[in-house]
């Protein structure tokens, strides 16, 4: 067990993988020399070589579309998107192509590779570095879509990422790259596929994935104060979703409260709060909630901690899970009030 | 005699400035020659043989014949079948003969083809089961032939996008030391794409042994040439990229294997991508769904039939003897045959199975696909149920 920041882990998880498998290569933008922007990909180059750790035109969808070539040649693409909304000009490649070779040709072809991509807000970055663009590759079948939220989940879900027979787009928690954490590299969390409880509690559930799970753990905390018992579970892996884990959880609670740091309209806690409905609508005490981001175009640096969930916001909303068995007031007035 | 000094400086050598050698251009060698290389005539009579590109051996030039012939035949046959219903689309290559052929006979087959849906006749011509070529165009999958094996990828119908995948997949096969080479067939519109440009790019970049084959056929459905390009032709475009290019006469069918000839062995020796622009004419609509004469006229498209490149061959095999009346009713006899079988395999309806939709998503079901397909099997079977 070391303690080292989720920046470390990831690194630690690109080393490894290329270690025990020379079919890994990893390429991207500034990857090379310079390790990334992020210093993810920090000394690969020159532990490895620039045969497998290499820089490319500056051209995304070149960067994923060299990617599925590499993959139909037998190759393991690690592929860098520097910044979340950078990767846009890639989406053909990754919808059309990356997601659907498999299926398009009966599986004669298959194209497994690892689409990293540093994702979401909280750092204070100008417009274009802080989207969260999940919801984008989990609506398009075919691909894996998996983030992280802890030190040891970071090496372990790359690892498993790297070595799944699927394409895998690693959505990687900007704001959590430099959170410390301990992991023991030595042994897998068997991570990828399985949400997995964070906090147990006995009063409500809070479903978290990523940049949000580190708010819900500090809502829970607060809760206590209130005379809340949360149980939070970390999503982890978007695509494939755990039905079981977030099932078993809220139906032991009875009360359910989405958490994600995207605008919230047809995104990805939508898609959740609807499977809860779903599969725990007699247990459920109260309508499951959602917080999320706004649904505005990230705002400005000064203004986006407005825009993201906070510890307050999840607060309001476990509050409004009719403790007192009485309808939430929001929702009895006919349609949407100004 | 006297002279002025003007005329002493002009005799005086010393006082001419040494001539310093012209700096090498740093784009010869990359440059496509102004007009289109061609070997032969529209009527089919050789023009004299040039060192640059020689002609290919004649065993090779009737092969390619032969293909050609038989490459017709299944494209009307396919447009038949369209008519008939048996194919839901069916884009013709009809008068673009000469490329669809020489392009995979330029390759081995353990190269790579990158085609678009324009080239079910390439495809053919490359040996693959003529029906699992038109799978996807009947719809009973996407892609029906096996990718894998036969070293061709899926028809790309995004415009452009399999340009960057040859970059990828060839760079792949020379870093594991294999001398594969990736032919990619696009036409003249898909060079306005980006994924054209990135592609081309990447190639040079990594020194991707990759034909880069452009059937410039004037049409992008309707939008003309003169709309996707200011380029002198759209063989230029390799050169910013610093890729060798060329034009070819596309319907000057020993031309345009002499010079894939040329580009597949400079990729294949190493030296990186090939840019090669075909000048060629769809003789049909887009599709059997599109109609022409909404944006070009008759007499243009009978303009091109003078140019075609089956009988250019013909002519010219004839008078070289290597092909003859008896030979040539041989080949239309294979060729109808081959159409005849097509034809009665295709009248067989496929059977399609509602389960296979979930196989193939992911290399296992994921828990809500398993969900799903017992759905789909619960609902299959209420309704066989119901039809008892």
């Amino acid at each position: 067990m070391a303690t080292m920041t989720m920046a470390k882990a990831l690194n630690a998880a690109l080393a490894d993988a290329m270690l025990d498998d020379e079919r890994v290569v990893v390429f991207g933008e500034d990857v090379g020399q310079l390790g990334g922007v992020f210093r993810i990909t920090d000394g690969l180059q020159a532990r490895f070589g620039d045969k497998r750790c290499f820089d490319t035109p500056l051209a995304e969808a070149g960067i994923v579309g060299f990617a599925v070539g590499l993959a139909m040649s037998g190759l393991r693409p690690v592929v860098e998107m520097q910044f979340d909304a950078f990767a846009y000009p890639a989406f053909e490649q990754i919808a059309s192509h990356v997601a659907k070779l498999r299926n398009r040709t009966r599986g004669a072809l298959s194209v497994p590779m690892v689409i990293r991509v540093p994702y979401a807000g909280g750092i204070g970055g100008v417009e274009h570095h802080c989207d969260s663009s999940e919801a984008y590759y989990a609506h398009t079948p075919g691909l894996k879509v998996v983030t992280p939220a802890t030190v040891a989940d970071a090496y372990s879900l790359l690892r498993e990422a790297i070595d799944d027979p699927d394409p895998v787009v690693f959505m990687e928690p900007k704001k959590l790259y430099f959170a410390s954490g301990d992991a023991d590299l030595s042994t897998r969390t068997e991570s990828f596929g399985r949400a997995v409880v964070r906090r147990p509690g006995r009063d409500a559930t809070l479903v978290a994935y990523g940049p949000a799970v580190p708010v819900a753990l500090e809502a829970a905390e607060a809760a206590r104060e209130e005379g809340w018992d949360l149980e939070v579970v970390d999503v982890r892996t978007i695509v494939p979703f755990d039905d079981a884990t977030v099932t078993a959880s809220v139906r032991r609670t009875g009360r359910c409260v989405v958490i994600q740091e995207a605008q919230g309209f047809a995104g990805v806690g939508a898609e959740i709060a609807a499977r809860v409905q779903e599969r725990c609508f007699h247990a459920l005490h109260a309508p499951v909630l959602r917080v999320s981001g706004l649904d505005i175009p990230y705002p400005a640096p000064m203004l986006e901690h407005t825009h993201l969930p906070s510890v307050d916001r999840v607060l309001d909303a476990v509050a409004r899970l009719q403790w007192d068995d009485q309808p939430d007031a929001r929702w009895l007035t006919d349609g949407v009030s100004a | 005699m006297t002279t002025t000094p003007q005329a002493a400086r002009r005799a005086s050598p010393r006082k001419r400035r040494p001539a310093t050698p012209a700096a090498p251009d740093p784009a010869a060698g990359l440059m496509p020659q102004a007009e289109p290389v061609r070997l032969l005539n529209s009527d089919g009579t050789p023009l004299p043989p040039r060192a640059d590109y020689p002609e290919p051996p004649v065993e090779a030039l009737r092969e390619m014949y032969r293909r050609m012939i038989v490459g017709r035949r299944f494209d009307a046959q396919a447009t038949a079948l369209t008519k008939q219903g048996r194919l839901a689309v069916y884009p013709s290559s009809r008068g673009q003969e000469a490329c669809q052929v020489g392009g995979v006979l330029a390759l081995r087959d353990d190269d790579w083809v990158f085609p678009t849906y324009r080239e079910s006749m390439a495809l053919t011509a490359r040996g693959i089961d003529p029906v699992e070529v038109l799978t996807l165009l009947r719809g009973d999958w996407h892609c029906g032939y096996d990718s894998a094996a036969r070293r061709t990828a899926p028809q790309c119908t995004p415009l452009a996008t399999q340009c960057v995948h040859a970059a990828g997949l060839a760079y792949g096969e020379s870093y594991q030391g294999r001398d594969t080479v990736a032919l990619v067939y696009i036409g003249d519109g898909a060079t306005s794409e980006g994924d054209f440009h990135e592609g081309v790019n990447f190639a040079a970049v990594f020194k991707a042994p990759v034909v880069y084959f452009v059937q410039n056929n004037r049409y992008a459905i309707s939008v003309p040439l003169s709309r996707q390009t200011a380029a002198p032709s759209l063989a230029y475009k390799g050169v910013g990229y610093g890729v060798p290019s060329e034009q070819v006469d596309g319907n000057d069918p020993v031309a345009v294997l002499a010079v894939l000839n040329r580009a597949v062995a400079h990729a294949r020796a190493g030296k990186g991508p090939y840019l090669v622009e075909a000048h060629t004419y769809r003789m049909e609509p887009h599709t059997n769904a599109d109609d022409q004469t909404r944006y070009r006229d008759a007499d243009e498209v009978e303009a091109w039939r003078d140019r075609d490149p089956i009988a250019r061959l013909e002519t010219y095999l004839r008078a070289r003897d290597v092909l003859d009346d008896a030979a040539v009713a041989e080949i239309a006899e294979q060729a109808e045959a081959y159409a005849a079988r097509l034809r009665e395999r295709m009248n067989a309806q496929p059977t399609v199975d509602p389960l296979s939709l979930f196989e193939h998503v992911y290399a296992q079901p994921t828990a809500q696909l398993v969900e799903q397909r017992e759905q789909v099997r619960a609902e299959l079977a209420a309704a066989q149920e119901e039809d008892a």
